[in-house]
C-alpha cells in the first residue's frame, strides 16, 4: 500500500484541492466531510486508472445524479492533460500498427493509392480520413475512432492558440466537415447491401440505425474530448474549467432552457414535488392526535411497573390538501409554461385532489387532460391544443382571466385549498382586477404567486406583479429548480 | 468506529471485485465494482440509487455472496420506527415476570424486577441491531429507504457513521466489525443530507447495451448469442422512446425468458409486438413502441433509397 499512499502525496491532494474549489465554484455541494473522503478514496485508487479514479471522487464528492453532468465535466477539465495516452501530441501514435497496416491496405485495394509519406503516418489525405471514419463507425472500433478525432479537430477545427473562441464552435465546425449525415447513409446502405436476398425489415433498419447513432455519439465524444484537451493545454484548467462549466439543473434558468435541460430538468422534479406534497400534507397534521397506539402504550408502560401511565397515540395519516394551480402559458414565460406544465403533471402525480387552470387572456380548466392518461407529452399537446385560453388576441390578460376564473370556479375555492399561480404578472396594461385575488385568499387555506422572472424586472413596464403581491400570502422568484425548492422549504 | 481487524480488506483491486461478482453471475460495470472495493477500503456505507429493476438490491446479495457474510436485511416502508427496525423490549414477556413476581408474594424488589426485565433476556433484536451485534461477518442491507419518512433517517445515522447503537436501558452497543453496508432508493424523494454525507453514492442506471446482453446470457439458461443480442439491442432501442416507464433489467429477462419459452430465434417485428407486453407495463408505452419499432418512419427512408 506505500507504494499508493505515494500517489496521495502533497501534489495530489493539491490538485484534489484545486478540484474540490472549482467543483464549488460549479455549484456543487461539497461538505468538508466530502472532502476528507475524497482525500482518503484516492489514497486507494490509482490516478492512472482514470475512469475508476473519476468514479471514486465521484461517489465521495457527488450525491446526487442530476449533478453528474457537472462533475464529469469539471472532471474532464482537471484531469484532461494527466496520463499518458491523454497528452496532447502525436495524433496516430496510439493508433495499433495492425489497424494503420490495414487502413493502407484498404485504402491502395480501392485503388486509391498508396497511404501518404510512407511509414510515418504523419498525415493523412482527406480521402484517407474519410475512409478512416467510416471504417471506424462500421466497426465501432474505439480507438480508431479516437485517432479519427484527433486527425479531424486537427485539420478541421481551425484552432488557433490564444483565440477566444468556446468549445462548441470548434465543435460545430469539425463535424460540419465531416458530414456525419452521408456517412450514416452509406452505413446504412451497407447493412442493406449485405443482404440483396431480402430487404431489411422496418425492425432490423431501426435496430441497425440505432446502433450506428450510438457508435456516431461515442465519436462525438472523443471529438469533444480532444477539443477540450487542446482548449486546456492552451488556455490552462482554470481558464477552461470556468468557460466550460455546466450549469446544475437546479441553476438551469426555465425560462432558457435547452432541449436537454427541459430533460434534466423534468427529471429533477419529481423528488421536488414530493417534497412539496410531503410538506403541504404535514402542515396539516401538526397539533393533531390520531387514535391511540396500543402497543406502544404498553410498551413504555414498562417503565412504570406495567401501569399505562402515558398514553401513547398514533400519527393521524396525513390529509391530503387540495391544490388549485393557475398558470400563465403565454408567449412571454413559452418556456417557463412548459416547464409549469410538467409541474403541474407531477404533482396531480402526488395529490389526489389537484386542479389546473391555464389562462392568456382566457382561461380555462385543464385537469381533465392530466387525469386518466399516463402520457405527459400527450396531456401537454392536449393542453396546448384544446385548452380554450384565448379570449379576443391571446395576448395575456390577466385581469380578465382572473374575473373568468373568479365567476366560474371561485365557489369552489375552500378553507382546504392552497392556490398556486405562476406567472409573469406581466398584464399588457389591462386592468388588474386585484381584488379577484383578495377574494381568494379570504376563501383559501394560502395564495402563493410564483414568479419566473428575475426580481430586479418586477414592477417594471407592464409587470404588476406588486398589486397582485399584496393580497398574497407570498410571492416568490421562481427561476430555477433551487429557487422552487426554497419556496417549498418555505412551507415548513 | 471500531478499528476492526487490521488490514483484513475483502477484496485485492477493482478487477477482484468484478471478476468476482461475474463468478456469482452478477455482472457488474467500473463504477459499480469501483465504488464496492472503496467501500470495503474506507470501511463506507454505500448508498446505491437507481431506478426499480436495475440490481441494487442484488448487488448486496451477491456481494454477502462472495465475501462469505451473511446477509441481513431491513426491508423499509412507511411507517417503518425504531421498534421494527432497531430493537423492541419483549413487552409480554415483562409483563407476565411482573406478574410472577407479584404472585410470588414479591420477594423482589422493584430496582431488581426493573433491571431484571430490561437485559438481554427480554431484548427482540430486530435488523440493524442484529447486524451491528453479528459476531460473524455480515452485510447489511437497508432496502428501499426512500419508502420511510424523512424523520424515521435519524434512526440510522448512528449506524452509519459510528457503527454503533445506544439503547436507553443497555448502553452503546459497538460493533465488532464493521460491515460492508448497502442502502438502497429508487430516489422516489431526496434523502437527508445527513444521510447522504456518510455513504459513499452510486448511482446504477440501465445497463449499456453490451452489459445487458452479457446479463441476458448469464440469467437465461441456454438462450442463444444471437437471441441475448437481438433482446438487448431492441431493449435498447425502446430505452430511447419517451416512456412512462422504461423496461428494467428484471423485465428484458422476463422477456428473453418468454421468447426462449416461445421457442423464438429470431424477434421480428410481430413476435416483438404479442410480447411487448412482458417489457413494458402502460398501454400507451406498449402502442408507442409498437408504431415506433414496426413504423413508416423507417420504410420511407427504405423508399427513398
Ligand atoms: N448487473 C446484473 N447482473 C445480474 N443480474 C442482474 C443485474 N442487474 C439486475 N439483475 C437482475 O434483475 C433483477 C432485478 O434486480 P433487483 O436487484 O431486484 O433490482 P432493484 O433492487 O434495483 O430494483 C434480478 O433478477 C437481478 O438478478
Ligand atoms: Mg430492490
Amino acid at each position: 500500500m506505500g507504494e499508493q499512499l505515494a500517489v496521495a502525496g502533497a501534489p495530489m491532494l493539491a490538485l484534489l484541492n484545486g478540484f474540490i474549489i472549482e467543483l464549488r465554484q460549479a455549484g456543487l455541494p461539497v461538505s468538508l466531510t466530502e472532502h476528507l473522503d475524497a482525500m482518503e478514496a484516492v489514497k486507494h485508487i490509482p490516478l492512472e486508472d482514470r475512469a475508476a479514479f473519476k468514479y471514486a471522487l465521484a461517489a465521495t464528492l457527488v450525491k446526487n445524479n442530476a449533478h453528474w453532468r457537472s462533475f464529469e465535466t469539471v472532471f474532464e477539465v482537471y484531469f484532461s492533460l494527466r496520463g499518458r495516452e491523454y497528452a496532447v501530441g502525436d495524433e496516430l501514435a496510439d493508433l495499433p500498427e495492425d489497424l494503420l497496416d490495414e487502413l493502407e491496405q484498404m485504402m491502395s485495394g480501392q485503388g486509391d493509392g498508396q497511404m501518404q509519406g510512407g511509414g510515418g503516418h504523419e498525415a493523412l489525405s482527406a480521402e484517407e480520413l474519410a475512409e478512416m471514419l467510416y471504417q471506424s463507425l462500421l466497426r465501432g472500433d474505439q480507438s480508431m475512432m479516437r485517432a479519427v478525432a484527433r486527425q479531424s479537430v486537427k485539420r478541421f477545427a481551425g484552432m488557433e492558440p490564444g483565440r477566444p473562441v468556446g468549445g462548441t464552435y470548434y465543435l460545430y465546425r469539425t463535424l460540419r466537415n465531416l458530414d456525419l449525415d452521408s456517412v450514416m447513409n452509406r452505413l446504412m446502405d451497407q447493412s442493406r447491401s449485405g443482404r440483396d436476398d431480402e430487404p431489411l425489415t422496418p425492425l432490423e433498419e431501426r435496430l441497425e440505425r440505432d446502433e450506428y447513432e450510438s457508435r456516431v455519439e461515442q465519436l462525438k465524444q472523443e471529438i469533444e474530448a480532444e477539443i477540450r484537451r487542446r482548449l486546456v493545454a492552451d488556455r490552462g484548467v482554470e481558464a477552461m474549467a470556468k468557460t466550460l462549466r455546466k450549469p446544475l439543473p437546479e441553476d438551469i434558468d426555465f425560462m432558457h432552457a435547452s432541449r436537454d435541460e427541459m430533460k434534466l430538468l423534468r427529471q429533477a422534479i419529481y423528488p421536488l414535488t414530493r417534497k412539496l406534497a410531503v410538506r403541504l400534507a404535514r402542515k396539516r397534521r401538526h397539533g393533531r392526535k390520531g387514535p391511540l397506539d396500543f402497543r406502544n402504550t404498553v410498551r413504555h408502560s414498562l417503565s412504570y411497573g406495567g401501569v399505562p401511565a402515558e398514553p401513547k397515540f398514533r400519527y393521524p395519516r396525513p390529509a391530503k390538501p387540495e391544490i388549485f394551480v393557475i398558470a400563465d402559458i403565454s408567449g412571454s414565460v413559452a418556456a417557463f409554461a412548459r416547464f409549469t406544465l410538467h409541474l403541474v403533471y407531477a404533482i396531480a402525480n402526488q395529490f389526489s385532489r389537484v386542479r389546473a387552470f391555464v389562462f392568456i387572456d382566457g382561461i380555462d380548466e385543464v385537469t381533465r387532460f392530466f387525469e386518466g392518461t399516463e402520457d405527459i407529452v400527450e396531456s401537454i399537446h392536449r393542453v396546448n391544443t384544446e385548452a380554450d385560453v384565448v379570449w379576443v388576441d391571446g395576448h395575456s390578460d390577466y385581469g380578465h382571466a382572473f374575473e373568468t376564473f373568479w365567476s366560474k370556479w371561485g365557489k369552489e375555492v375552500g378553507p382546504k385549498t392552497t392556490v398556486l399561480i405562476l406567472g409573469d404578472a406581466r398584464n399588457n396594461y389591462h386592468a388588474a382586477q386585484s381584488w379577484v385575488i383578495k377574494e381568494i385568499r379570504h376563501r383559501a387555506r394560502h395564495v402563493y404567486w410564483l414568479n419566473p422572472e428575475p426580481r430586479s424586472y418586477w414592477d417594471t413596464g407592464d409587470s404588476i406583479v406588486g398589486e397582485y403581491g399584496t393580497h398574497c400570502d407570498g410571492v416568490y422568484e421562481c427561476r430555477n429548480l433551487r429557487q422552487l425548492e426554497k419556496f417549498v422549504d418555505v412551507l415548513t | 468506529m471500531p478499528d476492526g481487524p487490521a488490514n483484513e480488506f475483502r477484496f485485492d483491486s477493482v478487477d477482484d471485485v468484478r471478476d468476482r461478482l461475474r463468478k456469482v453471475d452478477y455482472l457488474s460495470d467500473e463504477g459499480i465494482a469501483g465504488i464496492v472495493y472503496l467501500a470495503d477500503r474506507l470501511g463506507k456505507p454505500i448508498l446505491v440509487e437507481g431506478p426499480a429493476g436495475t440490481g441494487k438490491t442484488q448487488l448486496a446479495k451477491s456481494v454477502a455472496e462472495i465475501t462469505n457474510a451473511r446477509l441481513i436485511r431491513l426491508q423499509c416502508y412507511e411507517g417503518l420506527d425504531e421498534s421494527k427496525a432497531l430493537y423492541e423490549w419483549n413487552y409480554k414477556k415483562q409483563l407476565l415476570r411482573i406478574q410472577a413476581s407479584k404472585a410470588d408474594g414479591d420477594s423482589t424488589g422493584w430496582d431488581q424486577i426493573e433491571e431484571d426485565i430490561f437485559s438481554d433476556d427480554f431484548l427482540l433484536t430486530r435488523p440493524l441491531l442484529e447486524a451491528i451485534r453479528a459476531e460473524d461477518p455480515v452485510v447489511l442491507l437497508i432496502d428501499e429507504v426512500d419508502r420511510v419518512e424523512v424523520e424515521t433517517e435519524a434512526l440510522l445515522l448512528e449506524i452509519l457513521s459510528d457503527y454503533q447503537v445506544s439503547i436507553p436501558e443497555l448502553g452503546t452497543i459497538t460493533a465488532r466489525q464493521i460491515p460492508l453496508v448497502f442502502l438502497t432508493s429508487n430516489n422516489t424523494r431526496e434523502l437527508s443530507e445527513a444521510l447522504k454525507r456518510r455513504c459513499l453514492f452510486l448511482h446504477i442506471d440501465y445497463p449499456d447495451m453490451e452489459r445487458e446482453k452479457e446479463i441476458v446470457l448469464t440469467k437465461v439458461p441456454d438462450i442463444s448469442e444471437s437471441l441475448a443480442d437481438q433482446v438487448a439491442r431492441i431493449v435498447r432501442s425502446i430505452r430511447q422512446l419517451e416512456l412512462k416507464k422504461s423496461p428494467s433489467v428484471s423485465e428484458t429477462l422476463d422477456w428473453a425468458r418468454t421468447l426462449m419459452l416461445l421457442g423464438v430465434e429470431k424477434v421480428d417485428a410481430e413476435v416483438a409486438t404479442s410480447t411487448a407486453n412482458i417489457l413494458l407495463k402502460y398501454q400507451t408505452d406498449i402502442a408507442k413502441a409498437n408504431k415506433e419499432l414496426s413504423n413508416e418512419a423507417s420504410t420511407v427512408n427504405r423508399a427513398a433509397k
